[in-house]
């Protein structure tokens, strides 16, 4: 106890003396001003005395568990399995849950409030799809929000130049957003993790700064204006009727985003996946030829985030470079990050809590990327799982009782 | 009996250092081949060569898959190399730990298999027997290293001798002729190792395959091998049964020293 | 013969501005690649401690003219203080987010250190301000150039000349002492040399330390020049940075300064050549070609993984 509060006082008047220059001072060169905002030091005082004390109880706490599960390797059999077993069902039910009040949700709300749950739905998918490159296949890709920017362009152009319309372009802009991931792919997957990861940043803000300033075609820093939204078969809607409507196709895309990932996780190409994240060298040596599975990967994330991009234009009925920065992939990273590497229901919870809770809590509101960047910080150091750990599928033995089947099984074989 | 793997000569240098100086041999039908020699003899680099992990600086490797032309495969991609037909397990077990068990035997069967995003997304019938047919073929695996009651463990729970076994079903899930094992042995105790050794001959047995083993539990390569090759400063310095093995002066004075 | 001259002089005028700025990215390049070297692991919070540097930087700056210190003085407090503050900061930042992480996976540390990047600029933005702010011009007055200003600006000259002294006295650290030799021991072979009684913990940290204040003082000189900071500038000069020691090969000392002085000179005669609108994907280009194509480097060493 004295030893805590002493270490905790030490950490204190440490961050006391770091943040004292820019938290306490504020100078003005120019006017020769000086801002002292003593109340300061107490807030960093009182925070850095309590979070450090708490972060050296649940570090201890790590480390300590880390220890007892090395020295019980064996003793996990049975009871485990029936346990996990147990919970897949309990995601089903949450999701179930989720479903059902989400489709309620807009019959009760105001239009601002139904904008809002769409934006986190859209982060929703963005999660999932990039869920699949980080998540699963372990590729840390810094540049996700360049698919997202390809597919909201492809609207955006598409509809300026030809007049297509929004559902013409959900296809082309996911094809299009798949391909130029599986083209920015090619030269660059062979590289290792930390180098891949500086490679797609460097992409994505070269695919910015191209739409910044290539003014002929994208119209340059002023963006494009006046994108429509989607007819309800060629019925014009409301301002709040076209909300409700982005509500209802944002969230089958949710749907649809998400069993597919589901199914994804649990077939021989989401196996090879996280069998990539896991050791690369020893999935190669089981006979996967990796650069065609992180190529899969990279096309089906950018896939997910060119039809996002779409939407998004429809949504906002407006398009510009300044949408797609690289804070944009590192919120959508750190929602992937905070759900829980390859977990579904993680990147939804996740999507709510980052997305939903700052605007509700509008004192959070000016934290937010702060509240961000510590998570990420939080979450690697104490729980690199994510807030849900990804269960794997649990598969039992086909019983062989009916002998036709397996024969059937043969004779279509042949 | 047939050959299965010929090596001609291959030599591996790592920046001037000899690895591997001109290794010629081979492999027969259904044997139990054991690789030994002192530390940094170059065994694990002879199987980094062999299994594509490697590019030999020199020297052909020839395999001869059963019903199937041969192929020189030296230079290849390792998971080209595993689609035809070798297997290999790491020294350093490299199991995917946070799969299941039999998920990370099913990934060993992802080379048998075609299914793709499209068949998972959408589950068409093919895609589903695919499916079936995995989890049936490794369920049948880990039965014969007798693993079925871990299925659904995660590989990284498991104990160490278990992981040495995974790593053997999830090589054999790839359907090998040729079953290269990097110290099996390794880590485990006396009762584990004899475990081991009934299973190798078993596998050779059972599935009528080749099996290369780098080992450094002398009972254990003497007891199973038919044929042992010893290597020492990337040199093979000697060849024969383990009876000949064991009266070679050459190999005594590899392990003794001079 | 008038356009001869013209062309020469302009020649010359790129020719210094891109060593200039070379010579700041190789600062901080310094900075990525003596970290790397010693834990392998890409310190993305590093373009922040830079900016951190600049604004203590001018916050002492600023007082020091209120209380009308002379110009020197001001300039070598200023820089002194964004120094032991960057350091300071490389210290806790290494303590808090990357040291409970080793032995974990690759990706951990990395995602971490994106996380402390956001935090750091976003607590400047709360701290200090969203907005540009002037900075003083510490380093105008320091030399008269006369005739010759019209290639080279005196704030650059500052730059070139105090950012070589930093360098050679980071070699001579590294090459000569006892510490130097202490860091390379662990970049080589860490368990081993900690077996020889080397200390590895206060070897990184120390590492951190040197690379910020590094940083710090690349971020006092630049902002001398360019007379603004604002929380985004340790973003692209980041990148840019760690551009540089990929270029030279990373974990290569000799190749961060290498690798910067040729970004630098190749930024600036694209955009005084070519065109200045692309000037950022020039630098994002470069990098994107040597990864693919050359990862290891001018001066690195590649290596190859163990099976």
């Amino acid at each position: 106890m004295v030893e805590n509060i002493k270490k905790s006082s030490i950490i204190a008047v440490w961050f006391i003396f770091l943040s004292f220059p820019l938290v306490v001072l504020r100078v003005d060169y120019i006017d020769k001003t000086i801002d002292y905002r003593w109340h300061n030091i107490l807030w960093i005082g009182i925070g850095a005395f309590f979070i450090s004390w708490v972060w050296r109880y649940f570090l201890k706490r790590k480390n300590e568990s880390d220890k007892s599960s090395e020295g019980k390797n064996q003793g996990t059999s049975a009871s485990t399995s029936r346990f996990q077993v147990q919970k897949i069902f309990e995601h089903k039910f949450a999701l179930l849950g989720i479903l059902i009040a989400a489709a309620i949700v807009p019959q009760f709300m105001s239009t601002y409030q139904t904008s809002i749950f769409i934006t986190a739905m859209m982060y929703v998918v963005l999660g999932l799809g990039l869920n699949i490159v980080v998540g699963m296949a372990g590729l840390l890709d810094l540049g996700y929000v360049a698919f997202y920017a390809v597919g909201a362009y492809t609207y955006g152009l598409l509809n300026l130049h030809f007049g297509l319309g929004f559902w013409i372009s959900i296809p082309i802009a996911g094809v299009l957003a798949a391909s130029f991931g599986v083209l920015l792919g090619i030269p660059v997957l062979r590289l290792r993790g930390d180098y891949l990861a500086i490679v797609t940043l460097g992409f994505g803000e070269i695919v910015r700064l191209v739409l910044e300033n290539w003014d002929v075609v994208t119209r340059g820093p002023s963006g494009i204006p006046g994108i429509p939204k989607p007819a309800f078969f060629g019925v014009k809607l409301g301002f709040a009727g076209n909300m409700t409507y982005l509500f209802y196709i944002i969230l089958a895309l949710v749907v649809i985003a998400m069993v597919a990932t589901r199914r994804l996780q649990s077939s021989r190409i989401g196996r090879s996946w996280v069998a990539l994240r896991e050791d690369e060298i020893a999935c190669q040596a089981m006979g996967i030829d990796t650069t065609k599975a992180k190529l899969a990967a990279f096309g089906l994330g950018a896939f997910w985030a060119g039809i996002i991009g779409v939407f998004f234009a429809a949504k906002s009925s407006f398009v510009s470079p300044m949408s797609f920065t690289f804070f944009e992939s590192a919120i959508i990273l750190s929602i992937v990050v905070l759900g829980g590497m390859g977990s579904v229901l993680g990147v939804i919870l996740a999507a709510g809590i980052l997305i939903l809770l700052p605007e509700y809590l509008r004192f959070m509101a000016d934290y937010r990327l702060l509240i961000f960047g510590a998570l990420m910080v939080v979450m690697m150091v104490f729980k690199p799982g994510g807030l849900i750990t990804n269960i794997r599928q649990q598969y039992t033995l086909p019983k062989r009782n009916s002998k036709e089947e397996l024969a059937e099984l043969h004779s279509s074989e042949t | 009996m047939a050959v299965v793997l010929k090596t001609d000569k291959i030599t591996k240098s790592f920046g001037g250092l000899l690895a591997l100086d001109e290794m010629t041999l081979d492999f027969r039908e259904q044997e139990i081949v054991a690789l030994i020699g002192p530390n940094g003899a170059g065994k694990t680099t002879f199987f980094n060569n062999i299994t594509g992990m490697y590019t030999p600086t020199s020297g052909t490797v020839e395999i001869f898959p059963p019903n199937q032309k041969s192929v020189k495969i030296q230079g290849m991609k390792p998971n080209l190399i595993t689609e035809l037909g070798l297997a290999r397990t790491f020294q350093n077990i490299r199991l995917f730990g946070n799969m299941t068990v039999i998920e990370n035997v099913m990934v060993g069967r992802h080379c048998r298999t075609k299914s793709h995003i499209f068949g998972a997304v959408f589950q068409t019938s093919s895609f589903k027997r695919e499916e079936k047919e995995s989890v049936e073929k490794s369920f049948a695996l880990l039965e014969m290293i007798n693993m079925s009651h871990l299925a659904g463990n995660l590989a990284k729970n498991l104990s160490y001798a278990d992981q040495r076994r995974l790593e053997i079903a999830r090589a054999l899930a790839t359907d090998p002729f040729l079953l290269l094992l990097d110290e099996p042995a390794a880590g485990m105790n006396p009762q584990e190792t004899e475990d081991l050794d009934q299973l190798i001959v078993h596998l050779r047995d059972e599935l009528k395959i080749t099996i290369l083993l780098i080992e450094h539990d002398m009972k254990l390569v003497m007891k199973i091998s038919d044929r042992i090759f010893v290597m020492n400063q990337g040199r093979l310095i000697a060849q024969g049964t383990p009876v000949e093995i064991q009266n070679n002066p050459e190999v005594i004075k590899a392990y003794l020293g001079e | 013969m008038q356009a001869l001259n013209e062309s020469g002089s302009f020649f010359l005028e790129l020719f210094f501005s891109g060593l200039t700025r070379g010579s700041i990215y190789a600062l901080i390049a310094l900075g990525y690649t003596m970290v790397y070297g010693i834990i392998g692991l890409i310190n993305f919070a590093h373009g922040e401690i830079y900016m951190i540097g600049a604004f203590v930087g001018l916050t002492v700056a600023g007082i020091l003219s209120i209380l009308q210190f002379n110009l020197i003085a001001i300039l070598v407090l200023a820089a002194l203080f964004a120094m032991v503050y960057a350091a300071a900061y490389g210290y806790t930042i290494e303590k808090v987010a990357y040291k409970p992480l080793r032995g974990s996976t690759r990706l951990a540390p990395l995602i971490s250190a994106i996380g402390m990047s956001m935090f750091l600029r976003e607590y400047v933005i709360l701290a200090q301000t969203p907005d540009f702010v002037s900075f003083p011009a510490l380093t105008e007055g320091l030399f008269d150039l006369g005739a010759f200003s019209s290639m080279i600006q005196p704030t650059e000259l500052v730059i070139l000349i105090f950012s070589f002294l930093m360098m050679a006295g980071l070699f001579i650290l590294i090459k000569k002492t006892k510490i130097g030799k202490a860091m390379r021991a662990i970049s080589q072979d860490r368990e081993m040399a900690m077996l020889l009684g080397v200390n590895s913990d206060r070897m990184i940290s120390l590492t951190f330390m040197i690379g910020s204040a590094l940083a710090a003082f690349g971020a006092i000189l630049i902002s001398a020049h360019v007379g603004q900071i604002n929380y985004n500038i340790g973003f692209v000069v980041g990148i840019k940075a760690f551009t540089a020691a990929v270029l030279g090969g990373i974990g290569s000392i000799p190749g961060a300064a290498l690798g910067g002085i040729i970004l630098g000179l190749t930024e600036s005669f694209a955009t005084g050549y070519v065109s200045s609108d692309y000037e950022d994907v020039f630098a994002f280009g470069i990098l994107v070609l040597i990864l693919i194509f050359k990862p290891a480097g001018i001066l690195g060493k590649s290596t190859t993984e163990k099976v």
